[in-house]
């Protein structure tokens, strides 16, 4: 939405009008939702976070000074209530420490395993190229069980790094928005982007060419 | 000049156009010689396209219903 869209839908929501709040549910819930089962253990928990930040949405929406886009905010607040919910379950470390951990491990985008080694000619190059996706890959990707395969993948990625990539590759923020939702710094949000990215797309070549 | 295993872990910063001018030449000056990289580069990219592809599902009823009530709360107390 642009924000010519965000201050009329704004101005209608402050103004009392049932349908600019149905179309901004329609529009957003299910992500919303899809986001915060991220933080949390379960479906149901992940449905009351987001009932929980709609009401924090309406109890703010006249103090919001509009400094980023209406849905980013209301991103914002669903981080907020997911991480407080989590933190509460106590089933995990908090999600700023995850968010650490997991840009701080040691990690390689490809297995160290798939490049030759310093005893070869042409050490750190390919030893196991990329395997072909075939003739039409993007094509191929865009069917609707490659799809679930997709989504699988992203469910399966460590807590921050899901988050990350959900709100910049799925939904398409750009990165400061991305650092503003989770409260994360801009080195953070790289790392974790730039594992997350490398997972999926390491994942999706062994189910492609399985 | 650039290392495949390097370019991998620099692929992030050159598709997010966050790559310091120097690397993004050794980057592109790799993928002009290598096919391994340029298959590399082309299913991440495809990757890409595909999530921002997924599907976003749909609110269900009750859970529309209930949101729609809360707001009608949230319009009296105002």
């Amino acid at each position: 939405m642009t924000k010519a869209q965000d201050e009329l839908l704004l101005s209608r929501l402050r103004d009392g009008e049932e349908s600019a709040f149905a179309q901004l549910i329609d529009a957003l819930h299910s992500k919303l939702v899809r986001f915060a089962r991220g933080f949390v253990h379960d479906e149901a928990a992940a449905e009351d976070v987001v009932q929980e930040a709609w009401i924090g949405v309406l109890d703010g929406l006249h103090a919001f000074e509009g400094r980023s886009s209406l849905s980013s905010w209301i991103f914002g607040i669903t981080a907020n209530k997911a991480k407080t919910r989590a933190a509460r379950d106590a089933r995990t470390a908090p999600f700023s420490a995850l968010a650490d951990r997991e840009a701080s491990e040691v990690e390689c985008a490809v297995s160290p395993n798939r490049f030759l080694d310093s005893s070869s000619e042409w050490p750190g190059h390919w030893a196991q190229p990329p395997a072909s996706w075939g003739a039409r890959p993007e094509e191929h990707l865009l069917q609707t069980e490659t799809m679930n395969e997709l989504l699988r993948i992203t469910e399966g990625l460590p807590a921050a790094q899901r988050a990350v990539l959900f709100l910049r590759d799925v939904e398409g923020y750009e990165p400061s928005a991305v650092c503003n939702i989770l409260d994360l710094s801009e080195t953070n949000v790289r790392v974790l982007l730039h594992r997350a990215r490398s997972k999926v797309r390491g994942a999706l070549e062994v189910y492609l060419t399985r | 000049m650039m290392d495949c295993n390097e370019l991998v872990e620099l692929i992030t910063d050159y598709l997010e156009g966050s790559l310091a001018a120097s690397d993004r030449t050794r980057f592109d000056e790799h993928l002009r010689i290598c096919d391994g990289c340029t298959s590399y580069l082309d299913q991440m990219r495809a990757t890409l396209k595909a999530l921002g592809n997924i599907p976003a599902g749909s609110v269900g009823q009750t859970a529309r219903e209930r949101l729609l009530n809360a707001f009608r709360d949230w319009k009296k107390t105002q």
